[in-house]
């Protein structure tokens, strides 16, 4: 069938229906010039405006709920391997670390904390990760690692009831550096404490003796140097989450 | 839209690595330090991802509707370009330039607004596509990899970027130079269409008033 649909009408009739039609485009534009605004006017929270830290926080209920363990980040062949991995910061780094007689602190609930050597964590299983290392400010590089698998880690030192807790906390001894991660992620397969780079110990700038390695996060959560883990069902405090940035970073 | 090109600017100054030219030449860098202390992009990126992470909702949602209404409505046999449009749409662009007079044929779009208008739909389509590629890269590994991997997804969601704001200034030029009748058919839905002579005398003969007549362009959809 065909529509009719042209049809004569009066001036009068036409000038109405365009001033209508542009009241409703001056309001829907005033609207969202209005909204723009107030947005920018809003209190912040942890660095961000109230409103996008609440969309951020929404994101993570979303993602949370559809991220799958089975899903791994691509592996690449050693040879592609990037020789020096960039380093991007220092934070929790500097000042004098006591590194020749580290142990890392692990707090399995407050008041019962084990104190474990490098050389204990080696005589666990080593997981070699290459990897694509993407920064949340954009780049991207491929980096070769090597650890123990966290999942591993847990099994190990018994673990299990820490590990149905909503979150891992991490922090450098000096605690000038800290991240907090959602248990799912840190069981995630390819999230390694890691104390290898390229197949040598770790250098200095790459958090040596220990640091994290999750390839289901941006590097922020990589954290270097890691002095003590523990675990919370509330969120652990974050570095990045404190300067505006969204908590999760889930990739 | 105009959220999500901003807020991405805020992002990708973060790690602007993108410029046109070959070997050491470089002809444009996206983009210069003069264009961002302008515009003060420099040292948001949390704030910038912030927003780009809640507009793409709305982004992805509106464009949704919007082709949902398109594909219920019928009004896609409008904007889909057929057999003819390419050369149609070299005609249009001949016109426009002023190379060539005679107007091509055309229903609600010509043939170069079917391909443009499609095309932003399709690059539309690709702006979700590459996003999520680069939002979630392990967990929509695949799709990942299907887009070329992750330092491609985030080229590919540059360019098209670039390609959307082109379109944007064209559109706008266009929007410009065809005038009033047009503009108030964007916003109300309906263009104007004057009475030739005859017909105004014969319609003033019947009513006395000078009856324009209003096109609502579904003539060429037929059930």
């Amino acid at each position: 069938m065909m529509y009719k649909t042209e049809k004569a009408v009066s001036e009068k009739y036409l000038r109405k229906k365009t001033i209508i039609s542009f009241v409703f485009f001056f309001l829907f534009t005033a609207g969202v010039v209005f909204a723009w605004n107030r947005l920018q006017h809003q209190p912040k929270d942890k660095g961000a405006l109230v409103p996008l830290r609440k969309g951020l926080d929404a994101n993570e209920w979303v993602f949370a709920h559809i991220f799958n363990n089975n899903h791994l980040t691509k592996s690449y062949s050693k040879n592609l391997a990037a020789p020096r991995a960039r380093v991007n910061g220092d934070a929790g780094l500097n000042g004098t670390a006591d590194t020749a007689n580290w142990k890392l602190q692990l707090i399995r609930k407050p008041g019962d904390t084990l104190f474990i050597s490098l050389a204990e964590i080696k005589t666990l299983p080593k997981t070699e990760i290459i990897f694509d290392f993407k920064c949340i400010e954009g780049w991207s590089q491929i980096t070769h690692w090597g650890g123990v698998r966290f999942s591993d880690f847990v099994n190990k030192y018994g673990l299990s009831q820490q590990s149905r807790m909503s979150y891992a906390g991490l922090a450098t001894p000096d605690k000038q550096y800290y991240v907090g991660i959602d248990m799912a992620s840190m069981l995630h397969p390819q999230t390694i404490l890691c104390y290898e780079m390229n197949g040598k110990p770790l250098p200095m700038n790459q958090g040596y003796p220990l640091r994290l390695i999750i390839p289901v996060k941006y590097g922020v959560k990589h954290l270097k140097r890691i002095g003590t883990l523990f675990f919370d069902n509330n969120r652990p405090k974050d570095y990045w989450y404190e300067q505006g940035y969204d908590y999760y970073c889930g990739l | 839209m105009a959220v999500m090109i901003w807020s991405g600017l805020l992002i990708y100054w973060a790690n602007d690595v993108y410029k046109i030219g070959w070997g050491d030449k470089t002809i444009l860098k996206f983009f210069p330090d003069t264009f961002y202390k302008a515009l003060n992009i420099p040292f948001r990126l949390a704030e910038g991802m912030s927003l780009h992470f809640i507009f793409m909702w709305i982004f992805t949602v509106n464009g949704l509707i919007y082709f949902l209404y398109l594909l219920f409505s019928k009004e896609w046999k409008l904007i889909l370009p057929n057999k003819h449009s390419l050369k149609e749409a070299w005609l249009v662009v001949l016109h426009d330039l002023h190379i060539k007079k005679g107007v091509p044929p055309q229903k609600k779009y010509n043939a170069a607004q079917r391909i443009a208008y499609t095309g932003v739909i399709v690059m539309g389509f690709a702006m979700i596509l590459t996003g999520l590629a680069i939002y979630k890269p392990a967990q929509l590994y695949w799709l990942c990899a299907m887009l070329g991997g992750y330092e491609w997804a985030r080229a590919e969601h540059f360019i098209i970027t670039v390609l959307l704001v082109l379109f944007f200034v064209v559109h706008v030029l266009q929007v410009t130079v065809a005038g009033w009748n047009n503009f108030r058919g964007m916003v109300s839905g309906f263009e104007v269409v004057k009475d030739t002579p005859a017909q105004a005398e014969r319609s003033s003969q019947n009513n006395n008033i000078n009856n324009p007549l209003v096109n609502n362009h579904t003539d060429d959809v037929q059930n």
